[in-house]
């Protein structure tokens, strides 16, 4: 069985964890130097603001309709989103962290268990630790767990946040309520040609002839079909998420000194920051992980991870490389035999935003810089180009004049109480 | 481990860090005796880990006030908060009340909740159906400076 955990508005749940003043008020987030609206509470949503709106077109209605405003408080967001993904490492080994706020669980050799309640406990403990409500889909398969997960956010009286697809009755009630364009994994390509084939809900899609899907879909299309049908196509670490990018590997060896993980760490986030760029996206956290061998349970086993948030969005090379082998010295431990690391880049924004460029938040030696790296990796052999090292000195500013404090970073920003 | 207790301080020794090894003596070993210095070495004490058992539920908060000076809390100590513990009757915590955090004694029994204060200048008070009222977490430990 495979589990969807996916927080409820993220952002928006992390500021009102530390000022429940702002539960059940309408809250949106701005995205970086307060330009747009990146994140609403689900009353800022039912009040019609809508996402990506300018904050400078949309201020007075926010002002009118009593929404609270926010910068973006990344530092808060990362580690409360550390804080949720190590809970749920407390449920199986098996977790896929997917973006900042949402993770797939595998749960292998669960046999007879009451997926329901498990659900509902990671759910508890999830909000009473740390604050943030969270639905949860379980189903046989990783697509199926995302739909049941939408059921449980979309009807969060009738199934308490958790909801499992169990019965074959269950999983055709819910592909037939949902629509296939909220199918995850079915792009806007995909989408107009199944509407064009008049496929309206996700079931329909599964209806479809499994040849047909392969020819005019390739592998994925028929991967997600199956996934839909119940029959388990797509792992963890298959399909990446639109609003982070990992790189997740086993090693060949088994590394226990810090030269060669760094080594490794250094060339999974380098592919991190090329598929940023390729893709025209900055991030705002960096996520590292790594753990040791699993399979060897006569070995002393460790698993670690840490977020780390950047003062400003990048796609540089040297930033994310440089903040992901800190990340992984900090975390790493003498003695264990490691395996597996991960970098996963979160908090992912557009990088050509005018504001950015305005306001100059990028050390902007950087940009021709990477521009040239990526020229001489393509046109020789990948990875040819590398880093050395780099100059962070430089200070950032940027407009953040509706930030909250960083509550649990900074030690002057906790919470005070009389 | 508790090593001396006088009347007013208990002195420890760090517990193991875990069960899953003997402690790492990095000297080598060589036939012959021992050295005797061995026998204490052991890790380097963390406060971090004295003072945080479950370190995703763990926050910190800053006292401001003296309403609860009787308890050792005086302005501007530093709290540990645990959001894991569930809360009971006489446990210290910190609460959401009308608009504000508070820290204060919880009070519980049949007819209801009370939130008491320890300095006799403040009210005690108690939990109605009117207030805005949560249970944040509960406070383990108080940091001061001296």
């Amino acid at each position: 069985m495979y589990a969807l955990v996916d927080c409820n508005n993220f952002y928006a749940s992390c500021e009102r964890a530390f000022n429940p003043n702002l539960r059940h008020k309408p809250v949106a987030i701005l995205s970086n130097n307060d330009g747009c609206v990146i994140s609403r509470s689900d009353e800022a949503k039912a009040l019609g603001l809508p996402m990506g709106a300018p904050i400078f077109k949309w201020d007075g209605f926010c002002k009118l309709n009593g929404i609270k405003v926010l910068s973006s408080n990344y530092p808060l967001y990362g580690d409360m989103s550390h804080r949720v993904m190590t809970i749920l490492e407390q449920y199986t080994p098996d977790v896929e962290v997917y973006s900042i706020d949402e993770a797939f669980l595998e749960f292998k050799g669960f046999k007879n268990h009451d997926f329901e309640d498990y659900g509902n406990q990671m759910r508890q403990r999830i909000l009473k630790w740390t604050g943030i409500p969270t639905s949860v889909g379980i189903a046989p398969t990783k697509a199926l767990s995302k739909v049941a997960n939408k059921v449980a956010r979309k009807f969060p009286e009738a199934t308490r946040g958790v909801y499992v697809i169990d019965s074959e009755e269950k999983r055709i009630k819910a592909l037939k309520w949902i629509k296939v364009e909220d199918v995850w994994g079915i792009g806007r390509g995909l989408q107009k040609r199944l509407k064009a084939k008049g496929c309206k809900k996700a079931y329909d899609f599964t209806q479809l002839p499994d040849h047909w899907v392969r020819k005019n879909f390739t592998i994925t299309g028929w991967k997600l079909k199956k996934d839909l049908e119940g029959i388990s196509k797509i792992k963890l670490d298959e399909v990446e998420a639109k609003r982070a990018i990992a790189t997740t590997r086993s090693f060949e060896y088994t590394y226990s000194d810090i030269d060669n993980i760094k080594e490794r760490i250094s060339t999974f986030a380098t592919s991190c920051a090329e598929k940023l760029r390729k893709q025209g996206s900055s991030c705002h956290m960096i996520y590292v992980t790594l753990q040791s061998d699993r399979h060897k349970k006569d070995l002393e086993q460790h698993r670690a991870s840490r977020v780390v948030s950047l003062p400003y969005p990048t796609d540089s090379n040297l930033i994310i490389s440089q903040q992901a082998v800190n990340a992984v010295k900090s975390i790493f431990k003498a003695g264990i035999k490691y395996k597996r690391a991960g970098v996963i880049v979160m908090g992912l924004v557009p990088t050509n935003n005018h504001q950015l460029q305005m306001f100059d938040t990028e050390n902007p030696k950087h940009k021709p810089l990477m521009h040239a790296i990526d020229g001489l990796n393509s046109k020789y052999a990948n990875n040819k180009v590398k880093l050395a090292s780099q100059d962070l000195k430089r200070t950032w500013k940027m407009r953040q004049e509706r930030l909250s404090p960083r509550y649990t970073t900074n030690i002057n920003d906790i919470i005070v109480v009389k | 481990m508790i090593l001396h207790k006088s009347n007013n301080l208990t002195f420890f020794t760090p517990n193991q860090i875990n069960g899953l090894g003997a402690p790492f003596f990095d000297t080598g070993i060589s036939a012959g005796f021992p050295s005797p210095a061995e026998d204490f070495k052991e890790q380097r004490l963390s406060l971090d880990k004295e003072l945080i058992k479950n370190k995703e539920a763990t926050f910190f908060a800053r006292v401001s006030g003296q309403s609860m000076i009787g308890a050792g809390l005086d302005d501007k100590d530093l709290l540990v908060i645990d959001r894991s513990l569930e809360p009971s009757h006489n446990k210290i915590a910190v609460c959401f009340l009308d608009g504000e955090f508070t820290v204060k004694r919880l009070k519980v029994n049949k007819e209801g909740v009370w939130l008491q204060p320890e300095n006799p200048h403040y009210p005690i008070i108690k939990i109605t159906d009117d207030n805005d009222f949560v249970i944040w977490g509960i406070v383990t430990n108080v940091i001061k400076k001296v």
